[in-house]
């Protein structure tokens, strides 16, 4: 890509994002979760800011190689992904229609948002979350185990339809 | 000793706490007593090793040498190691590895609350990622403090023990020796003396409500800090380490 009339405009490149599936939980995208940060060009590089959902998750560097790859196919040769740790990635950075695929596919989305978590000092007396179930919507559901196939992820269960699910923990 | 080796040992400290907790817990996998707490102690010790990477990284970037996460994880000997003594103890039953956990969680908890206030971004950055995690950690070995504490017979005589045997390592969080005054005075880190008022209140706290009694204070081992270790830690890197050191090198 030389100058700036065959680049494609940011517009462009993050519907392209949009079609990224994050390798884990492939119902939503990257742009979906809000990993992608910031989408730039620097003269002629592109430069795309991605940030870790979990410190340990090994799904980031897939995500960076997709997304290399994704754009790559679309003729883009000069890109360069950088990695951004601050602010820290919160689940309130994922969209609405995140959210809605996320229930789509049997996941249950966040259930508070995490600008308004107290302390953890103040998390112990509050009374436990309520989930409600992506299949049946009944509110009468319990917490299996802290954690999920992923670490982004609780696992639930209800109790009136009986579907064991996972549930999207809010940090 | 200049206040950039100061920070290269602080950041050890950080790493290494991380980096051997989130070895033990890892040696759970696939014995835990139940599933969920296999995928649960899995995942906590996932977000320890990168956290570990993160400290590491830094550290090795401080210190100038060329030596990354990997290297300065696989390639130092137990000497070299500045973890604290509580996270290298044996994981025992459950009621020992959670009651351990418990102890570092609050501590770790508090540390990294201090942390995010440093004056250098890239710690106030890790500390901030971490602090969530750890947070949600808090939250669950808390939980299992009560649930054994306050559960049968024998699962509070159980609990009651790990408390009182892993309790001689607790002193160790909270004393500050030179490299913590030079990260003080230098505004990178938060006083540990400073952590144990608050550790206390929501470890006394915990054991209260989990029908627990906390041992007295007294007698406290030391030296992890230092790089003197019990017997434990070089086993740990046996484990560890022999893929590196074997085949030197080697890469995923």
């Amino acid at each position: 890509m030389t100058g700036s009339l065959t680049q494609p405009d940011l517009g462009q490149v993050r519907t392209w994002l949009q079609e990224i599936p994050d390798p884990e939980v492939p119902a939503v995208s990257v742009m979906d979760l809000g990993i992608v940060r910031e989408v730039r060009w620097e003269n002629d590089e592109l430069v795309v800011a991605i940030t870790p959902t979990y410190s340990g998750c090994p799904a980031t560097s897939v995500i960076a190689l997709d997304i290399e790859a994704a754009l790559r196919a679309k003729g883009l040769e000069h890109l360069r992904i950088e990695r951004r740790l601050s602010p820290p990635w919160t689940t309130d950075w994922i969209s609405e229609e995140g959210r809605r695929k996320l229930e789509a596919y049997g996941i249950a989305p966040p259930a508070e948002r995490a600008g308004d978590s107290p302390s953890p000092f103040d998390r112990f007396l509050r009374k436990p979350l309520v989930v409600a179930c992506p299949r049946c919507k009944s509110e009468n559901t319990h917490r299996v185990s802290e954690f999920g196939s992923t670490p982004c992820k609780a696992q639930y269960q209800c109790r009136d339809c009986l579907e064991p699910f996972d549930y999207f923990k809010c940090i | 000793m200049n206040e950039q080796e100061a920070l290269f040992e602080y950041l050890l400290r950080l790493g290494d706490n991380a980096l051997i907790l989130g070895h033990r817990l890892s040696e759970w996998c696939g014995h835990s007593p139940a599933l969920e707490e296999d995928l649960a102690l899995s995942n906590v010790a996932l977000d320890l090793i990168g956290q570990t990477q993160l400290w590491l990284n830094l550290a090795g970037e401080i210190e100038g040498k060329g030596r990354d996460a990997d290297k300065l994880a696989y390639l130092r000997d137990a000497r070299d190691f500045r973890n604290l003594l509580l996270v290298e103890q044996p994981n025992g039953d459950f009621a020992m590895t959670m009651a351990r956990q418990f102890y570092f969680d609050a501590w770790h908890y508090l540390q990294l609350q201090g942390l995010t206030g440093s004056k250098e971004s890239r710690i106030a950055e890790i500390a901030a990622k971490s602090l969530k995690e750890v947070a949600y950690h808090l939250e669950r070995s808390r939980d299992w403090v009560l649930r054994l504490g306050d559960g049968t017979e024998e699962s509070h005589r159980r609990m009651q023990a790990a408390i009182d045997d892993l309790w001689m390592y607790t002193g160790e969080l909270f004393e500050a020796d030179e490299i913590d005054r030079t990260m003080i005075q230098a505004g990178l880190g938060p006083d540990p003396s400073a952590l144990q008022e608050s550790w206390l209140d929501l470890v006394r706290a915990t054991a209260e409500e989990a029908t627990l009694a906390l041992p007295q204070p007294g007698w406290a081992q030391r030296g992890g800090k230092r790089g003197i270790h019990t017997e434990h830690l070089g086993y740990i890197l046996a484990d560890l380490q022999f893929l590196q050191r074997a085949y030197p090198n080697a890469v995923w």
